[in-house]
């Protein structure tokens, strides 16, 4: 079946759709959206074997061939993130059945959910710069949606700033674009490869510099790197839990993804200066998240600063641009977007209990809930990278790349982050946990054996995943290789090239 | 024609971004429907302003690129969707807020 | 208040067919010619508009009973089904297939299905932009 590769884009689609009809039925709505993401699991992972098996994947949308049509491109790396999109999504999805509440069920939340899903694997899976833009603003649309969902006025106002953000981004990929397409005259992402490649024998030419740089901004402004964080913890701190771990584990990481995609298929060819720069913001990214990791007692504005402080660190991995730094950079990704949801849910819960996600006015967790105490606590070690869980492999992979490309600093910077990552969350743990049990209002009705369903789950994958790396280990390593030779991909799209 | 075309996106963008630097929420809507109207008109610009450079194989026939048309026509579309959701967003929150400026929506809750 | 608009809602039934029929128009002139889904929506939702401003709410849903947030799903139904259908067919999704039919009147007449992707984005166009204006103009 050579439609493969758009199963994992087309259900959530259909799911979402169907769903609107079905919008006044809950238990309804909560089966067909449970159904369709487990069978979207089983479809991605039996699409991440075939690319093992059979290679990459290529889908000329409508027919239209290659460089002129539409491609969808589903290499290692793409079927990897979207199998972990789906597990994640299906997941929240669980999650969000007690903690959600009704009013928004109502009002299209598994609706929005399913076409969020639509838009970041479609973003993972495109071929084509200007289809990327596309799903971004599908996803974007979602992501308004699910923010502004449940109309409180901090959620308005923020959701206000968020969509004023996206927009000028929006209106700046459309310049890139723009730019892009005059220079090299086509859309499809490895024809544009191709063209720079032929545009820039030896010497690329200036224009390409300054696109790749406008990419770095459009994409950063989505990713949360360095100067164009500011948005992320005012808006990330409006939405309920569900959400917010959909938005910290998917979102973010579609940008990153990007900046990955364009900087090892496009331009690659001035690394003295565009992957210098990316890996200079990388650092201040890591430097900027951890001190706000630090300086915040809020378990939400913790966490989130610790979403810069990770994409810091895989876009390091990034800009070294050697297989290792790689192979490290997608091990970190797909950890980071494991461990981040399942932090955000733990923090949901956290939050339904207390009532509150001030770490000044909470203690004692640990006495009446140690299921959750020690879930937390083992993902706080995963996510700070300790061996041998699933943080550490990827951060040693980065730090070995950071240092083959004699990045010394940068990789020292990436492991002293690692102690302070480990410090803010420990403050979580030893402040919340520990310490003097308090009563809490209405801390009985939170369903905390249900709720904990996902997040344990979650966890467990986690662990998994580190002390099972040496079977990760081949796919991650071939999606990496698939990124530091663009050929490969190239090959796989164009055919006769 | 280009040059003329860049000094017409120049202004739009910026008129853009003078609207979007005031404080009414409305004022910032149009601001952001301008800047993406310029936007619009780069990718045509971008495209080439000329005819016949169709990318037709072997048939030199006085098209013009449709691709940046069929780029603007899809961006338009997204812009329109995201300009009108804007707009009720806007709506609702001045209801809620009591407020369309935007000094006033400053702050978040729960900080220390 | 009651105010004297005999005028526009007078006009308005005569104008608001003369609209609808000329999206229709457009809608099918798309197929070869400037035109399509999207911008007929956009007129069909402006002939209803029209309709509200000529009357009130109440009227017009008494007249057009329609959920219009179920239109969109129906619409995207429809351009959905119409791309799906290619994955029956082994071709890559979105093919389109199209052929020439000898119809009674019409004679020589190309039926294509992506006319069906159009009119699922016509409607998905005109419940937008209705469901817009109904959010905005719910509680005057």
């Amino acid at each position: 079946m050579i439609n493969f590769l758009i199963l994992p884009i087309l259900i959530p689609l259909v799911t979402g759709v169907l769903l609107i009809f079905a919008a006044k039925r809950i238990m309804l709505q909560r089966w067909i959206a449970g159904i369709s993401s487990v069978i979207a699991i089983i479809l991605s992972a039996l699409l991440v074997q075939k690319v093992r098996v059979d290679g990459i994947q290529t889908l000329d949308v409508s027919s239209w061939e290659a460089p002129f049509g539409i491609t969808l491109v589903s290499d290692m790396m793409s079927a990897l993130l979207v199998l972990t999109t789906s597990i994640i999504a299906f997941l929240c999805l669980i999650y969000s059945f007690w903690s959600i509440g009704e009013a928004r069920e109502k009002f299209y939340y598994y609706a929005a959910f399913n076409f969020l899903i639509v838009g970041v694997n479609g973003a993972f899976t495109t071929g084509d710069i200007f289809n990327l833009f596309v799903f971004f603003e599908v996803m974007l649309m979602a992501s308004y949606v699910l923010l502004v969902l449940g109309g409180k006025k901090a959620q308005l106002r923020e959701s206000i700033k968020y969509i004023l953000v996206n927009v000028i981004s929006s209106a700046l990929f459309v310049i890139a674009v723009a730019y892009l397409y005059s220079v090299v005259g086509t859309l499809n992402m490895a024809h544009i490869s191709v063209r720079i490649s032929e545009a820039s024998q030896g010497n690329p030419p200036g224009i390409i510099t300054v696109i790749a740089v406008l990419f770095l901004i459009v994409f950063g402004l989505k990713g949360a790197i360095f100067p164009l964080y500011f948005w992320m913890p005012g808006s990330y701190y409006a939405p309920p839990a569900p959400v917010l771990a959909l938005f910290g584990a998917l979102l973010t990481k579609v940008g990153v993804y990007s900046i990955t995609r364009t900087y090892t298929l496009f331009f690659y060819h001035d690394t003295g200066f565009t992957h210098q720069l990316l890996s200079f913001l990388a650092i201040m990214s890591i430097i900027a998240g951890v001190i706000g990791a630090i300086a915040y007692w809020d378990i939400k504005k913790i966490i989130i600063y610790n979403i810069i402080i990770a994409v810091g660190a895989i876009l390091f991995g990034v800009s070294a641009m050697t297989t290792d730094s790689l192979t490290g950079s997608i091990f970190y990704l797909i950890h980071d977007m494991i461990i981040k949801a399942a932090l955000f849910l733990l923090a949901g819960i956290i939050i339904a209990i207390a009532g509150t996600s001030n770490l000044h006015k909470i203690s004692g967790l640990i006495k009446r809930y140690p299921g959750l105490g020690w879930t937390f606590f083992i993902a706080a070690l995963a996510l700070a990278g300790i061996p041998p869980l699933s943080g550490f492999v990827g951060k040693l992979l980065i730090i070995k790349g950071g240092f083959e490309a004699e990045h010394y600093w940068g990789a020292g910077i990436v492991l002293m982050s690692s102690l302070l990552v480990l410090f803010s969350i420990m403050k979580i743990f030893i402040n919340g946990f520990w310490g003097t049990p308090r009563a809490y209002k209405g801390e009985d009705k939170v369903p905390v054996g249900k709720m904990m369903i996902a997040p344990v789950i979650l966890v467990v994958i986690a662990v998994f995943y580190g002390a099972g790396s040496e079977y990760v280990y081949p796919y991650i390593l071939q999606a990496a290789e698939t990124l530091a030779n663009p050929e490969i991909y190239i090959e796989a799209v164009l055919k006769e090239y | 024609m280009e040059i003329l075309m860049a000094f017409v996106i120049g202004i739009l963008f910026m008129s853009a971004t003078y609207l979007m630097l005031s404080k009414s929420l409305l004022r910032i809507i149009v601001g952001t429907g301008l800047l993406s109207h310029g936007a619009h008109m780069l990718i045509l610009t971008m495209g080439g302003l000329k005819t016949g450079s169709a990318p037709l194989l072997g048939e030199n026939a006085p098209y013009t690129d449709p691709i940046p048309q069929a780029l603007i026509l899809t961006a338009i579309v997204i812009s329109f969707g995201v300009t009108a959701f804007f707009l009720v967003l806007a709506y609702r929150a001045y209801q809620e807020l009591g407020t369309d400026n935007m000094d006033r929506m400053r702050g978040t809750e729960g900080n220390d | 208040m009651k105010t004297n608009d005999i005028i526009l809602q007078t006009a308005t039934k005569v104008v608001l067919f003369l609209i609808i029929l000329f999206s229709i128009h457009i809608f099918f002139a798309g197929h070869y010619t400037p035109g399509g889904g999207f911008v007929g929506g956009l007129l069909t939702s402006g002939a209803i508009v029209l309709l509200l401003l000529a009357f009130d709410m109440k009227t017009v849903s008494k007249i057009l009973p329609v959920n219009y947030i179920h239109m969109i799903a129906v619409g995207l139904l429809f351009a959905i089904g119409t791309g799906a259908g290619a994955l029956l067919f082994n071709v890559p999704f979105l093919t389109h297939a199209f052929g020439h039919v000898d119809l009674p009147i019409l004679g020589d007449t190309s039926l294509h299905t992506a006319t069906l992707f159009d009119l699922g984005v016509f409607l998905v166009v005109v419940g937008v932009t209705m469901t817009i204006i109904q959010t905005i103009g719910e509680d005057e």
